[in-house]
């Protein structure tokens, strides 16, 4: 009976959340853009017929053209084909690191905030890593754990759990106060409810802007390991590895580098606008007029 | 009392400010039979909701002991003792709004006592969570919705139902009235005493209030600076106030009586809780007072049946 009026009886809340969102303009810019780059990425076979990595010795530096609309690079391979490709790897780092950062992170900071004993050790250990501006970490940790997209998603992961985790525990901090938290102690809740039922909901609106930022990080420092050559191993492409492959002949053949770095900047900025929507909308506190 | 089913003795609860100590609550006693509301009343800073939460375990006491329904639950081992009394006593808030979480449906919110005790099947759930809206006179139809969709009268009647949720004997109530307006309040208050009569529930009720305490309360306790300075039956206190303090808070209670004689309202402010000098807390602010009152601390005594004063001249 319960399950079956939760679904019926959907909560105002969260349709109103929806409706403000969707009269935000830079979140309808967002978003759209993020769907049609998922779209894209999705729907890669669909929109170009050709094999992202089989070389054609004939077809070397065509500059954009009718049949190749981004134009090919020094394997003769469609630039465009590749650039639907490797925003499949691209956006699957952006999301891995967002997850599994967003997961860790928000466990770190919750637990910080409600168990005040690990609260210290936990946040100097958070110090230590946010001591390394997080691309260098990366590097290190990519490096270290050999050149493979398992591999990148962690090194990127560790280096933004320090910034999740302080955020979320800030909240957390701010909740544990309120009123409800005692309710539930009078009530003999234990700890485990607390941070289940009272303290993570109330965090997932600064935690959720936060990864929509994170996974817009996290394409562009795929992009910079793949220059340095500790990004995804080719021939599987990326936007990072795209451009790092054609950055020999930036000159002659700009397009090899121009197309993937616009895909980049492109979903950079619909993540980023997104995390701003939802920042507005979520944070009752920003009464933004859009 | 032997029937008591609350007592709290000689509480002490210090709380570190910096480096100093500062004393909200020092050395309480009372107790609260089984369906009596002991009224706890003074101004904001007295110590009166630090009391009402050392009782239900959310603060640690400093010293001293509570006994809940024949269990010491302060001390050593007192967790545990506490954890299975638990279910006997609950709480209502003073804040409707922050007493509730914004991300819990009201069924989830009445019902989390139910879920944290467990043993209560889905059916028997729903069963419940219907028959405590029908109690505090909410339509069922709020079972799915949002605190958020609510007035503040109303808030404080889910707080309610989910107070009542483990059929409890005791609830304190901190200041449960003083965020509403007043036709709401005498709601409220209505809905406490009406559910008093009902199930037999003892309460500590919380307020600055004289006239809510007055409507609701048996006996009655009046603080000052984590002190009780006067505790009386409801009667006794309102037609012989001894403690000049009591005296004057009852002054300031407006009364349609053109011909009484008005003491002049108090001076001063409530003594910093910190370093507090010896000798009795009102001192500062007392139109009685004398050279004993600075330096020696008067000890709450009995001074007719039922009646207590903390003051070297009554």
């Amino acid at each position: 009976m319960a399950e079956a009026d939760g679904e019926t009886l959907a909560p105002r809340r969260r349709l109103q959340i929806v409706r403000r969102l969707a009269r935000h303009r830079s979140f309808r810019i967002g978003f759209t853009i993020v769907v049609i780059l998922t779209l894209a990425a999705v729907l890669a076979p669909l929109l170009s017929g050709i094999d992202p990595t089989a070389g054609r010795a004939r077809l070397r530096f065509r500059p954009p053209q009718e049949a190749y609309w981004f134009g090919t690079d020094n394997f003769g391979r469609d630039v465009f084909t590749r650039c639907l490709y490797g925003a499949r790897l691209s956006l699957t780092i952006g999301l891995g690191v967002a997850l599994l950062s967003g997961v860790i992170g928000a466990a770190a900071g919750i637990v910080s905030a409600q168990f005040r004993r690990i609260d210290a050790v936990m946040m100097r250990l958070m110090d230590g890593l946010m001591a390394f501006p997080a691309i260098i970490l990366a590097i290190g940790l990519a490096a270290a754990m050999g050149p493979n997209v398992g591999s990148l998603i962690v090194a990127l992961s560790v280096a933004y759990i320090p910034r999740t985790a302080r955020i979320v525990r800030a909240s957390a901090l701010v909740v544990r106060e309120l009123e409800f938290v005692d309710a539930a102690r009078v009530s003999g809740a234990g700890n485990w409810r607390i941070i289940w039922r009272h303290l993570l909901p109330n965090c997932m609106g600064p935690l959720l802007v936060q990864l929509t930022f994170v996974f817009a990080y996290a394409i562009l420092a795929e992009a910079a390991l793949s220059f340095l050559g500790i990004g995804p191993p080719p021939p599987a492409p990326s936007w990072g590895n795209i451009i790092a492959e054609g950055r020999d002949q930036a000159i002659d053949s700009w397009w090899i580098m121009f197309f993937p770095g616009l895909a980049i900047s492109l979903a950079t900025l619909g993540m980023n606008l997104l995390g701003d929507g939802l920042r507005d909308v979520l944070d009752p506190r920003l009464k933004v007029e859009t | 009392m032997s029937g008591a089913i609350v007592s709290a003795q000689g509480l002490v609860k210090e709380f570190a400010a910096g480096n100093q100590v500062l004393r909200a609550v020092d050395g309480v006693t009372f107790d609260i039979a089984a369906g009596e509301t002991l009224g706890l009343v003074g101004e904001s800073g007295s110590g009166k909701s630090t009391t009402g939460r050392l009782l239900v375990g959310l603060v640690p006491v400093t010293s001293g002991a509570v006994r809940l329904f024949g269990e010491t639950v302060t001390g050593p081992g007192g967790a545990a003792r506490l954890a299975r009394v638990r279910h006997r006593m609950q709480f209502v808030f003073q804040d409707p709004q922050g007493s509730l979480n914004p991300r819990m449906r009201v069924r989830d919110a009445i019902a989390e006592p139910l879920d944290i005790k467990g043993g209560v099947s889905r059916a028997e759930r729903g069963e419940r969570v219907a028959e405590l809206l029908d109690r505090v006179g909410l339509p069922q139809a709020s079972a799915d919705r949002y605190p958020h969709e609510f007035s503040g009268g109303q808030r404080q009647r889910i707080g309610i139902a989910r107070a009542l949720a483990l059929r409890p004997e005791f609830i304190v109530c901190d200041e449960p009235v003083s965020a509403l307006d007043v036709s709401m309040q005498a709601q409220i208050v209505n809905l406490l005493l009406d559910l008093q009569e009902r199930f037999g529930l003892g309460y500590l009720f919380i307020a600055h209030d004289l006239a809510v305490v007055r409507s609701m309360s048996r006996n009655i306790a009046v603080m000052y600076a984590g002190t009780i300075v006067e505790m009386a039956s409801r009667e006794a206190l309102y037609a012989a106030p001894q403690h000049p303090y009591t005296q004057a808070l009852l002054d300031v209670v407006p009364r349609p009586d053109p011909d009484r004689i008005r003491r002049p309202a108090l001076a001063g402010e409530v003594p910093s809780m910190m370093n507090r000098p010896a000798g009795c807390p009102f001192a500062a602010r007392c139109p009685r007072v004398q050279s004993l009152c600075r330096s020696e601390t008067p000890l709450l005594r009995g001074i007719a049946p039922q009646h207590q004063a903390a003051c070297h001249f009554v």
